[in-house]
């Protein structure tokens, strides 16, 4: 593992900006921590084989908040890799990538390294900006001063998602004037009833913007941006009255969003994808275009999955990817190195108890809602197998004997519910079971809807 | 086809069912529909599969398979999904990138409000939808 920064951490060593994460961990849960169960309740420690290495955010916290501080995600992932004791060499950053023969060749500022499957975890922090004229001059979330050299500012954020009402939330009690603007309305988590939108912690800007308290929220496109001596001129056009508004402010911030340091991987025939150019991937974070590139981490967004009902992974955070990193780990070792995977046996007996345990705790259905699934097989000779937690976009595409991926969903009226992929004869069929209450789906109602699903399948 | 492109915007200017609108109407159109890609081969929606989405293909070439036959290819500029949407049932057909396809998304559940919110889209696209069905007629007859 090569490294271009100087320690553990990621992105954590500078952002976010006002300092804590949003994601949470809960150090007193329904679960034990360290268990598997409690991991739904954690998003933001790694996973371990080793016990006393799970967990480990709830070690590090203070207790003052169930967000962690960014300082505390650094910790977490530096006693990580120590107590892992990951071979990290830091300060090497990687500099181009060519291949050689059957092998990849990654250049860096260490001299030459040569693998066979190289994986790219470089995070998705890298200062990306929309075409815009003028938008050179701005800075950009990346660089924001400290909080308190705003004080009696009028300040224009470009950008309505998370990072700029970050920052607006930061600067309430310093600026005279917030303005957030881009061109479609900001969407909130609470009305998505997903992590898309901005989060309840930083809902208070739209609250003041709704009470006219100093803060304006405005859909409008950015037409251009001038210097007007040590201030700004923004000019901006709502699409709906067609009529243009300029402020002049003293301080233009672009929260426009981050991109991923690929360097010449496009030139390698790395398909990208959106407008902060991720590399496009298959359902197993391969790149779509390049066999034999991998991706880990953040960059997992670009591997969308089914996205049914429009819900995205979880994958831009902690609680997603960790997930996709375990799976990644057994593919590659299975695809490039042979090594077969542990196919446990489920008795018939107990397959309708454990399907129904696995929607109720697994964490890796949870957190990554009609993404990953627990899939099981049928297997001539030895009866029901376990193959794992998989995606599920590469059970219902991949075809295979014939089997069940069992996963969590949520529609559009935000009711979650466990789904059946059946698969016989290559055929998948989807059965829907119904929600619970309390998301406990071991009852008699779910045993029978399960039975109904998978006999004459597994049982 | 390698990249994603510069401006999204730009690239929805040029296709026929965003011809009636404004930049600034582009660019909240833009910012409210999701890039995806797909490779060649890759099933974009599956038949009888819940949860599906609103597609308008940007690059690239989509067959349309119903009961295992290819009935129809998509090209650029134009779109699938809507049916399943609109009518809230899963969709009857799989529809599968034929070439590397690069499509704007608009999940589902946001497809009202979008044809609410853009009037002409929807005019546009209706008058897509009175073509198709005449050349279903047309065929049958």
């Amino acid at each position: 593992m090569i490294s271009a920064d100087e320690g553990a951490g990621g992105m954590f060593r500078r952002w976010p900006f006002f300092q804590r994460l949003l994601s949470w961990t809960k150090p007193y849960a329904p679960f034990e921590r360290g268990s598997r169960e409690y991991e739904r309740y954690d998003w933001n420690s790694l996973l371990a084989e080793d016990q006393k290495d799970r967990a480990l955010m709830t070690t590090i916290m203070d207790g003052t908040s169930y967000y962690p501080s960014r300082p505390e995600m650094e910790r977490n992932l530096a006693t990580f890799a120590e107590h892992a004791g990951l071979a990290v060499r830091y300060g090497c950053r990687w500099t181009a990538t060519r291949r050689d023969g059957e092998r990849w060749v990654l250049e860096t500022t260490d001299g030459e390294y040569r693998c066979q499957v190289p994986i790219f975890a470089v995070g998705v922090a890298e200062p990306w900006r929309p075409q815009m004229p003028g938008i050179e001059d701005v800075p950009h979330y990346a660089n924001t001063r400290p909080a308190e050299s705003y004080a009696g500012k009028r300040v224009f954020i470009i950008g309505k998602e998370n990072s700029g009402f970050e920052l607006a939330t930061g600067f309430l009690q310093w600026a005279k004037l917030i303005v957030l603007a881009s061109p479609s309305p900001a969407k909130l988590s609470i009305n998505t009833r997903t992590l898309v939108g901005v989060r309840a912690r930083y809902v208070q800007p739209y609250e003041d913007h709704v009470l006219a308290g100093g803060v304006i929220v405005l859909d409008a496109s950015i037409e251009h941006i001038d210097r007007a001596g040590a201030a700004f001129r923004v000019h901006t056009r709502k699409a709906d009255a067609q009529s243009d508004l300029v402020f002049e402010v003293d301080d233009v911030i672009a929260a426009t969003g981050f991109t991923s340091p690929i360097r010449d991987l496009p030139k390698l025939g790395v398909a990208t994808v959106g407008r902060n150019k991720l590399p496009a991937q298959t359902p197993f974070w391969e790149s779509a275009t390049v066999p034999g590139v991998y991706f880990g981490g953040t960059i997992h967004q670009a591997s969308p999955g089914l996205r049914k009902h429009g819900i995205p992974s979880n994958s831009g955070g902690v609680n997603g990817h960790r997930y996709n990193g375990r799976i990644l780990a057994r593919n590659i070792a299975a695809k490039h190195f042979g090594v077969k995977p542990e196919r446990p046996v489920v008795p018939r007996a107990e397959v309708v108890s454990y399907v129904l345990a696995e929607v109720t705790n697994a964490p890796e259905l949870w957190h990554q809602k009609a993404y990953l699934a627990r899939v099981l097989l049928r297997d001539e000779k030895r009866g029901v197998v376990d193959d794992g937690i998989l995606p599920l976009q590469s059970f219902v595409d991949g075809g295979g004997p014939d089997a069940v991926a069992v996963s969590l969903e949520e529609d559009a009226a935000g009711d979650i519910y466990p789904v059946l992929y059946t698969r016989r004869a290559g055929l998948i069929a989807e059965e829907t079971l119904p929600p619970h209450p309390l998301h406990d789906f071991r009852t008699r109602e779910h045993e029978r809807a399960v039975v109904a699903a998978l006999e004459g399948l597994l049982l | 086809m390698r990249s994603a492109p510069d401006d999204v915007t730009e690239t929805l200017a040029s296709l026929a069912i965003f011809a009636d609108l404004s930049r600034p109407e582009l660019e909240r159109v833009a910012h409210t529909l999701e890039e995806r890609y797909f490779a060649q081969d890759e099933r974009v929606l599956r038949e009888g599969l819940s949860g599906s989405a609103f597609y308008i293909i940007l690059e690239g070439e989509a067959a349309v398979i119903a009961g295992g036959q290819r009935v129809n290819t998509l090209g650029r500029g134009e779109f699938f999904g809507e049916i399943s949407v609109l009518l809230g049932e899963t969709p009857v057909a799989d529809i599968v990138a034929t070439r590397p396809l690069r499509c704007l998304v608009l999940p589902g559940k946001l497809l009202q409000e979008f044809l609410q919110t853009n009037p002409r889209v929807c005019y546009r696209i209706l008058v897509a939808e009175a073509r198709k069905l005449a050349n279903v007629t047309r065929r049958s007859a």
